[in-house]
């Protein structure tokens, strides 16, 4: 018997639904006699036999939908055409062939010298310190493969995890890293530091804290009133507010306020811009949002963009003195560290407990001298030293 | 979501926008009652009339250039070309006319038409029913050439090509209007063009390709999973614009890069993906990139195993994967 | 006033005014004289290419005046600065063109001399491959139907272009939906240097519109009156529903092809001065000057009004700002 397949009706066609057979089983069928109708998304067609015969089998009922090459029917075909053995349609190239015809030609030449690396190869070697000589390679012909160096380096991290815990490299570690080296290289530091009696200004803020809490919602700290000295400093001092370049130095015009606020893994330094225009309440309040927003890393870029010159809450970590490493590229950078009592020598040669506190300053001495710098810093302690009960927080 | 053909797909993103949008209206030969040839536009006339499902003239040229003065005068035509192959007398009006109309006027006259064509092999087309013929109009600013291959991605682009403000060309594979169906959005679906989309995610081998090819080598890949090889497949989806992110991100993502089309290998858009990887991760390639495509012949057989020769399959594909993967 | 009365109020009896035909008279010259400034500045140095309106001043405007600019649309062919001018372009603009500059309002400096195209003044944007404007006017006709608005598309080409295969595809496509569309062949004899009998081989290109179901009409281009008259007959038929109409306007090309053809060597001198006696502005002229409507102080004050306008025009476009080089990435897409 000879199969009758259903026959790919079309170009588009994967699929037919039969209509009426024509013929039932048992009947006698003459070559190209219609067998049955198809009906497909294109065409209604008769589907023909291909031999003389006699319809042996129905294997498709009426209204049934099979894919192309599905056996519809088979066929015992007369005497004369035995010779037909091969499956019947009315295309003969319906029987699809998987099996590819010729190897595809690949432009892939086999690895003449296996020393020879990829240029993949090349980058994560001198990327992880591997020597490529020493690895492996099982690609064609023992090539070295990106995948073997790569396997190579887990390898020898691996056995440096016995000893050692290796952290990986935040984006913001690595800016921080890149612009603290750089600043260091580039800029000759120099430093100084000054003692300043802020007892009354600690009795100022003594006296205002609670009232202040209740009034406004944020604490009064120590903090602005130090941002307020040097916010008037850098006005009086203008080169102290400036930055370097290799044609000219700049004066800025704005004070623009960088403040330093440490979060758990890292240092941002947002800007208050045009700090000069700001109170001690105004201060208080343009530090604690700035603070909570670099907390919740909420900062815009224009919050961190154009600072003129940066005051450091060092004393926050308890430290009494440091040596800060400029903010490039501003000119100076300033600490403040901790309010201490202490007995100190006063006018009348007593010796008396006041609150003391360091404030330390980095300088470019390209563009600062220390005449200028202590006249800078003189005239932040005379601010302070001078603020008493009667100054206003607004 | 319903599951759809391929060609129905592109019947209701067509449908969608006409009864959406009174001034999109398809145009073609044989389109009207006959549905056209290949059945995409059927039952449209019965919908939207004679006139906005316009049966032409049998002549191209006059086909797109009509369609350019529509488009001109602010209509939106969908211009069906029967084959991909019968285009070229109306390439003249394709490149000279619409893919410059907004720039020789300086941003006055625009053309946001589509041009539809089914093209690819493998059909027993011959030569004048087979062709791919997108490396032609790649080249071309000016134009968009979309090439989809799933169901979803042929109503959600064809939509987008729809809406566009400048000429797109959306050639469908007619080995696919029946072969091919899968989750179709049921309301309005849009798929940006010229965003490619990751179809396999893996780490030995990346292969880039389109149309039917993209189910071809996903295939293959099933293939060689089974021998341990992780295939990563990047469907480009449109041609022009080409999304150049991704096919660096992809290259970079093997190092191995295998680039497949049914068009021919000479002058295809193989070569353009060759030359943006060489040019953007040369220093992540750890293999030469290798270009799969057709035969440079003029076109393909009618004999069926002279086209099965021409003709791309799971298992060559899976070759050249394999040969890649190794080396 | 002399000479048969009947014969001097063609210009009543097509419902023109004096008025309107002094307009003409005056479009036709700005052309001409924008013409001649153009190969002016050609030979001088200053603009690198001309192609000519030259002798096809008057069917063009009379064609154009046909029309109405406000509602209907021409997608003319290179050689129509007469119908440009019609459609209120200025000679600023055609200048701007010319020299490429950065106001110029058909590409902003990007195409050649004679691709005309901006939307306020109803000209579709053309190119240089003949005839693709005609299935463009066909399309823009389509529009018209399909949206049920009455206004009429105009498509010129000369007799050369009637040869391309757009021409039929785009007749025949007119034909079959019965668009209103007016497809205006200025047969100016020669194509470049190709002329009419190695062109086409039936008598007048106005006979291949049997073969797509419309009238053909063939008009004397000197004769703009009678022009007028049967672009307004099919600007009747389109308007009404009636479908296309061709017209083939037998005209002349005074001037060789363009700044850089040299016609001596497929024409003589001879059949050109032939052809001057008989151009369309002379005849007009003389029309006018009978039916006693231009005298001769109306002819200068009109050429010096000319002369002023196109020295201006000229001056601002020399001294007018180039586009950008960067401009160049631009408008390649909807941005």
């Amino acid at each position: 018997m000879v199969d009758v397949l259903m026959p790919k009706l079309g170009e588009s066609v994967t699929e037919g639904t039969l209509g009426q057979w024509l013929k039932k089983v048992g009947d006698p069928v003459q070559k190209y006699d219609p067998l049955v109708e198809v009906v497909t998304d294109k065409v209604t067609a008769e589907i023909p036999s291909d031999m003389d015969g006699v319809l042996a089998e129905i294997l498709v009922e009426e209204n049934q939908t099979v894919a192309v090459g599905t056996v519809i029917a088979r066929i015992t075909p007369a005497q004369k055409s035995l010779e037909s053995v091969a499956p019947v349609s009315a295309s003969p190239t319906i029987v699809e062939h998987q099996q590819t015809v010729k190897k595809p030609q690949q432009n892939i030449k086999p690895q003449q010298n296996v020393k020879r690396f990829s240029p993949a190869v090349r980058q994560l070697a001198a990327t992880h310190h591997v020597d490529p000589h020493s690895v492996q390679g099982t690609g064609l012909g023992g090539r070295v493969t990106r995948k073997d160096i790569l396997l190579a380096v887990s390898d020898i991290q691996a056995e440096q995890k016995t000893n050692e815990q290796l952290v990986a490299i935040t984006p913001i570690r690595r800016t921080i890293a890149t612009r603290m080296t750089d600043s260091a290289r580039d800029i000759p530091h120099a430093w100084m530091m000054v003692e300043v009696d802020v007892t009354n200004m600690v009795r100022l803020r003594e006296k205002h804290k609670r009232s202040f809490k209740e009034r406004e919602g944020i604490d009064l700290t120590f903090f602005p009133f130090f941002m307020k000295a040097a916010v008037e400093a850098l006005k009086a001092f203008p080169m102290v507010n400036s930055s370097w370049t290799e044609d000219h130095i700049i004066v800025h015009k704005d004070v623009n306020l960088s403040v330093a606020v440490a979060t758990e893994d890292a240092l941002v330094v947002p800007v208050i811009h045009h700090a000069d225009r700001l109170s001690i309440f105004g201060l208080t309040a343009a530090v604690a949002d700035i603070a909570t927003r670099a907390r919740q890393n909420k900062l815009t870029l224009a919050d961190v963009q154009g600072g003129t010159c940066t005051l450091n809450n060092t004393g926050a970590f308890g430290s009494i003195q440091s040596i800060p490493i400029i903010n490039a590229p501003q000119a100076a950078i300033v600490s403040v560290e901790s309010i201490v009592k202490r007995p100190v020598v006063v006018n009348s040669d007593a010796i008396a407990i006041r609150s003391m506190v360091n404030l330390c300053i980095s300088i470019d001495h390209r563009v600062l001298d220390g005449l200028v710098t202590g006249r800078f810093m003189k005239y932040i302690k005379d601010k302070l030293e001078a603020m008493d009960d009667s100054t206003s927080l607004y | 979501m319903t599951v759809k053909l391929y060609i129905d797909a592109i019947r209701d993103a067509m449908v969608q926008e006409m009864r959406s949008d009174p001034s999109v209206f398809v145009l073609g030969e044989d389109i009207g009652l006959r549905g056209g040839v290949f059945r995409v536009t059927q039952g449209m006339i019965e919908e939207f009339g004679e006139q906005r499902v316009m049966d032409t003239p049998l002549a191209e040229s006059g086909i797109v250039g009509v369609a350019i003065g529509a488009a001109a005068m602010g209509l939106k035509p969908i211009a069906e070309i029967q084959f991909v192959d019968f285009i070229l007398p109306a390439v003249n009006q394709i490149i000279s006319e619409a893919a410059k109309m907004r720039y020789r006027s300086n941003d006055d006259w625009t053309c946001p038409m589509v041009i539809r064509a089914p093209f690819g092999g493998g059909v027993h087309g011959a030569l004048y029913h087979s062709q791919s013929l997108e490396a032609m109009f790649y080249h071309i600013p000016g134009l968009k050439v979309v090439i989809p291959s799933t169901a979803a991605d042929a109503k959600g682009l064809l939509t987008a090509a729809i809406r566009d403000p400048d000429p797109v060309l959306f050639f469908e594979h007619k080995g696919m209007y029946r072969s091919i169906r899968d989750d179709v959005p049921d309301g309005e679906h849009v798929v940006p063009i010229g965003q490619a989309a990751v179809r396999r995610v893996g780490t030995d081998i990346t292969v880039i390709t389109y149309g039917l090819m993209v189910h071809y080598a996903m295939q293959a890949a099933d293939e060689l999973e089974k021998e341990g090889i992780s295939t990563h497949i990047l469907d480009l989806r449109s041609i022009l614009p080409l999304d150049k992110q991704a096919i660096v991100d992809s290259a970079k993502k093997t190092g191995k890069v295998l680039v497949v089309h049914e068009d021919n290998k000479t002058g295809g858009v193989g070569g353009e993906i060759s030359a943006i990887i060489a040019e953007e991760a040369l220093f992540d390639l750890d293999a030469p990139i290798v270009r799969l495509g057709g035969p440079d012949v003029p076109a393909m057989a009618f004999n069926a195993s002279m086209e099965r020769f021409y003709m791309l399959n799971p298992a060559k594909i899976a070759d050249s994967m394999r040969a890649l993967a190794a080396f | 006033m002399k000479g048969d009365t009947k014969l001097l109020s063609r210009h009543q009896e097509l419902g023109l005014t004096d008025d309107q035909v002094l307009r003409m008279y005056e479009l036709m010259l700005s052309a001409r004289m924008v013409d001649e400034r153009m190969w002016l500045l050609n030979r001088s140095g200053k603009i690198p290419f001309v192609v000519s309106c030259q002798g096809q001043e008057g069917p063009q405007v009379a064609a154009a005046f046909a029309m109405d600019p406000s509602v209907d649309y021409a997608a003319p062919y290179y050689r129509d600065l007469g119908v440009v001018l019609a459609f209120g372009q200025t000679p600023r603009d055609v200048f701007l063109h010319m020299f490429a500059r950065a106001e110029d309002p058909n590409s902003g400096g990007r195409q050649m001399p004679g691709h005309y195209g901006s939307k306020k003044h109803h000209i579709l944007s053309g190119s240089s491959p003949v005839s693709t404007q005609i299935p463009h006017a066909v399309g823009m006709a389509l529009a018209a139907k399909m949206r049920g608005e009455s206004f009429v598309t105009y498509v010129s080409f000369g007799e050369g272009s009637s040869n391309q295969g757009d021409f039929h595809e785009g007749c025949n496509f007119a034909g079959v939906h019965k668009l209103p569309v007016i497809f205006f062949c200025e047969n100016n004899r020669y194509a470049i240097s190709v002329p009419l009998q190695k062109q086409v081989a039936c008598e007048h290109v106005a006979d291949r519109a049997i073969g797509y179901g419309f009238p053909g009409v063939v008009v004397d281009g000197n004769d703009v009156l009678e022009v007028y008259r049967v672009m307004k007959d099919a600007i009747l038929r389109a308007r009404n529903g009636q479908g296309p109409t061709l017209i083939e306007a037998m005209t002349y090309r005074l001037t060789p092809h363009s700044s850089d053809d040299d016609d001596r060597v497929y024409r003589t001198k001879e059949e050109v001065d032939e052809a001057k006696r008989n151009d369309a502005i002379a005849v007009f002229r003389t029309y006018l000057q009978n039916a006693g409507i231009l005298t001769e102080q109306r002819e200068t004050s009109i050429k010096n009004k000319l002369v002023e306008q196109i020295n201006e025009a000229t001056e601002y476009a020399q001294n007018a700002i180039d586009p950008s080089p960067e401009s160049t990435l631009l408008h390649v897409y909807a941005n």
